[in-house]
């Protein structure tokens, strides 16, 4: 049966198991809309584009998933690019539908016309203008392939609407062969020996580990690792929950913002594990004094990844799920006759030494709201049994710091881009997954503002979003920097003229909240959660509370301000 | 810093061209010169690049280059014995005076000359780096009016013997 470009698109979206997508409609796309009523993948209207592609990121990112997001050409595809590049930054599988002009008009400065294509490449997996119709099918196949093999990423497609109206026989391609791109998943065995060895031999070995362990979710993996041969973890912000937060081998996060246990486990170690993580810049500091005396192994699906900031000596190019899987089945046929425990006590006792003589802690006058503390209570009413999302800056860092994330996927927050404006989005698409899950977003009262318009989309879909702002009236996080780096110079940061948070919320048709005295935090946030409709609860905490430790920019990791 | 040439192998698809020089522009590599033209294989392409920096830069650019999706492959042909060949067109000056210097330089360095006129000759030259640097050395004194380069194109050597 012959379909158009517009109904094969739906089609090929329900092959790929695809059961919701984010977008919002115009005419380079109405084609494609005007199919929708008949299809069964169900379209979450935003009310900005910036809202779509965030809401899709969050759902891959709950979920493990492929998030899907449709928009229209011109504005409509720009509007997507801050989200496509925090996608990619975080190696997000999203794939990205834009409308195009008809073909005959494109490259005359049509209405709604740009080249999208070229103004995402460099921050998209792969991108594809469809030219012709019968490349239509092939090319969506390989783009959900693209976004979910290898290092997953966003891959984007761009659909003129001429191509959305002709028709073609439906013939989706059950499997994808593309010569130029054949990801290695399996890791070197010989390397993977290597590493266990040196493992055996190590006195004083660490895990640290990123994002990738949780693409390829492989937390089983490297809990099994951890637990069983005793060896300390820790983690960059996007691999929290890949290992039991509530452990007493995860030492927490390590760099700029790291715990004081971890970033002295990274100066001592002798061996450091580096899985799927990339020595950004957050979190070596300074990289010539970057785990001095260690063996650096590295495990990353990406081999650009590898010898890119720091010199690695064991290289490994391999799936994490696959490498640690080999790696576990090496050293478990040894764990009769060799006593990892042992061999590792002094190192974890030294290591837990750390954790206990500077803990994660904040000083407390009993009076204003500390919003680590709001961070704690919010751990604790949920037990853990939460999806986290964040938006950017210090609300960031102490929801890094003070929520323990015991399973992977429950953190939901732009690491590699830090974009304000993603947590709430984000939940959005996660709440869209996991209807019946508590989703919460702590927010900062500056980056709940570049979203916000998604409260609409949140209370007309019944999406029970919990927006938890920690309000200092600050632009925080640059705030703090102007302090101790810039003499108080408190430019364009205080942000004391707002919104009123409450009325806004109920102006949407949810239910807001004010918490302005520390005895009303439990309490307010208690009842937040029960509510079952999206709530926005304002905290209004410590103005001028900063985020510690904190290893200034370009300092080696073990330069730390402490509380 | 070392100059490293690399051949690669792409699908020929729209915007490939693009996406291996935005690699090289976004992520501050210097291309010195860059080659495509089609293979004999159907909808295959094959870059010579010529790129400078040190090795981490170099192996940086050849991953990259690699992660591409379009890419099939990249060899560094620095590593291996390989033909280098590129070719100039130059245009001189060539008053009566000088005209017979010239055809003899050309003749030595067996050029081809592809345009006449009263007072210019054109040169085709084709050969490795070495020798298009002497030629174009010596003709310089004559005054060089216009020159155009396609930047290298190489090949692997099919024998890699070391004598
Ligand atoms: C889109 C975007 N613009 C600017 C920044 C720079 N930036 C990083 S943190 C921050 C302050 C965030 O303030 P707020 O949301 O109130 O959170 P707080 O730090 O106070 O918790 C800014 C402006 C950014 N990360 N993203």
């Amino acid at each position: 049966m012959k379909l158009t470009g517009a109904q094969i698109l739906l089609k090929c979206l329900e092959e790929e198991g695809v059961d919701v997508m984010f977008g919002f409609p115009g005419g380079a796309v109405i084609d494609i809309y005007d199919e929708i009523p008949n299809s069964k993948v169900e379209h979450i209207l935003v009310r900005h584009e910036q809202g779509a592609i965030h809401a899709a990121d969050g759902y891959a990112r709950a979920t493990g998933g492929v998030g899907v997001c449709l928009v229209t050409s011109g504005p409509g595809a720009t509007n997507t690019v801050t989200g496509i590049a925090t996608a990619y930054a975080d190696s997000i599988p999203v794939v990205i539908f834009t409308g195009q002009v008809p073909r005959p008009l494109i490259g005359n400065d049509a209405f709604q016309e740009v080249d999208i294509v070229g103004i995402t490449r460099p921050c998209t997996k792969h991108n594809y203008l469809v030219q012709d119709i019968k490349d239509l099918q092939t090319i969506i196949k390989q783009a959900f392939y693209l976004a979910r093999s290898g290092r997953p990423g966003p891959v984007l497609v761009d659909l003129p609407k001429d191509v959305q109206q002709q028709t073609i026989e439906f013939d989706y391609p059950k499997e994808v062969s593309m010569r130029s791109y054949n990801p290695t998943k399996e890791p070197h065995i010989g390397q993977v020996r290597k590493v266990a060895k040196l493992l055996k031999k190590a006195k004083k070995p660490l895990f640290y580990t990123g994002g990738g362990v949780i693409t390829s979710a492989a937390h089983e993996e490297l809990t099994w690792l951890g637990q069983k041969l005793n060896i300390p973890v820790t983690s960059t912000l996007m691999g929290l929950g890949a290992f039991p937060g509530d452990d007493g081998l995860f030492l927490g996060m390590l760099g700029m913002h790291g715990t004081y246990a971890a970033n002295m486990a990274v100066n001592n170690c002798d061996l450091l594990l580096a899985v799927g993580a990339r020595f950004d810049d957050r979190v070596t500091g300074r990289v010539d004094s970057f785990a001095p005396g260690a063996t650096i192994v590295h495990i990353d699906v990406d081999p650009t990844s590898i010898q890119k900031n720091v010199s690695v000596h064991v290289p490994i190019v391999a799936d994490c799920k696959s490498a640690l899987a080999a790696l576990k089945k090496e050293t478990e046929a040894t764990l009769g006759d060799f006593d990892w425990a042992g061999a590792h006590k002094e190192w974890v006792d030294e290591v837990q030494g750390w954790s206990a003589e500077h803990p994660l802690t904040y000083k407390d006058d009993g009076k204003s709201i500390k919003p680590q503390y709001v961070v704690e209570k919010i751990y604790e009413i949920t037990k853990g049994d939460a999806i986290i999302a964040t938006e950017v800056g210090q609300n960031q860092m102490w929801a890094a710091q003070f929520y323990k994330y015991t399973r992977p996927n429950t953190l939901l927050t732009s690491g590699g881009l830090g974009t304000m404006g993603y947590g709430f989005p984000a939940a959005m698409g996660a709440q869209r997954a996991f209807p019946d899950k508590l989703v919460i977003d702590i927010a900062g009262d500056g980056s709940i503002q570049m979203c916000i318009q998604e409260m609409m989309t949140v209370v007309c879909n019944k999406l029970p979003v919990k927006i938890i702002i920690l309000n200092n009236g600050y632009l925080g996080m640059v705030r703090q920097w102007q302090e101790l780096f810039y003499e108080k110079n408190y430019c364009s940061t205080c942000m004391d003229a707002q919104p009123d948070f409450v009325k806004l919320a109920e102006a949407y048709g949810a239910v807001g909240f004010r918490v302005t005295e520390k005895k009303d935090v439990e309490k307010t946030l208690r009842e937040a959660f029960k509510v079952d409709k999206p709530v926005i609860v304002d905290i209004r905490v410590e103005k001028e509370e900063n985020v510690y430790p904190m290893v200034p920019a370009g300092a080696s990791l073990t330069e730390m301000l402490l509380v | 810093m070392s100059k490293h040439t690399l051949s690669v192998m792409v699908e020929n698809e729209p915007g490939v061209l693009s996406r291996v020089a935005g690699l090289f522009s976004g992520r501050g590599f210097n291309i010195m010169s860059l080659n495509v033209a089609p293979t004999l294989e159907k909808g295959v392409s094959l870059m010579t690049i010529v790129a400078e920096g040190d090795d981490a830069i170099i192996e940086q650019i050849v991953k990259q280059l690699r992660k591409l999706i379009p890419t099939i492959k990249v060899k560094d042909l620095t590593e291996l014995k390989s033909v280098e060949r590129e070719m100039v067109l130059v245009k001189v000056n060539a008053e009566d005076s000088k005209r017979a210097e010239i055809l003899r330089i050309v003749d030595i360095f067996r050029c081809k000359v592809v345009d006449v006129s009263a007072d210019e000759l054109t040169i085709e030259i084709t050969g490795d780096q070495g020798k298009i640097g002497a030629i174009v050395n010596l003709l310089t004194r004559f005054g060089i009016k216009e020159i155009a380069r396609t930047g290298n194109v190489a090949m692997q050597r099919s024998m890699q013997i070391d004598l």
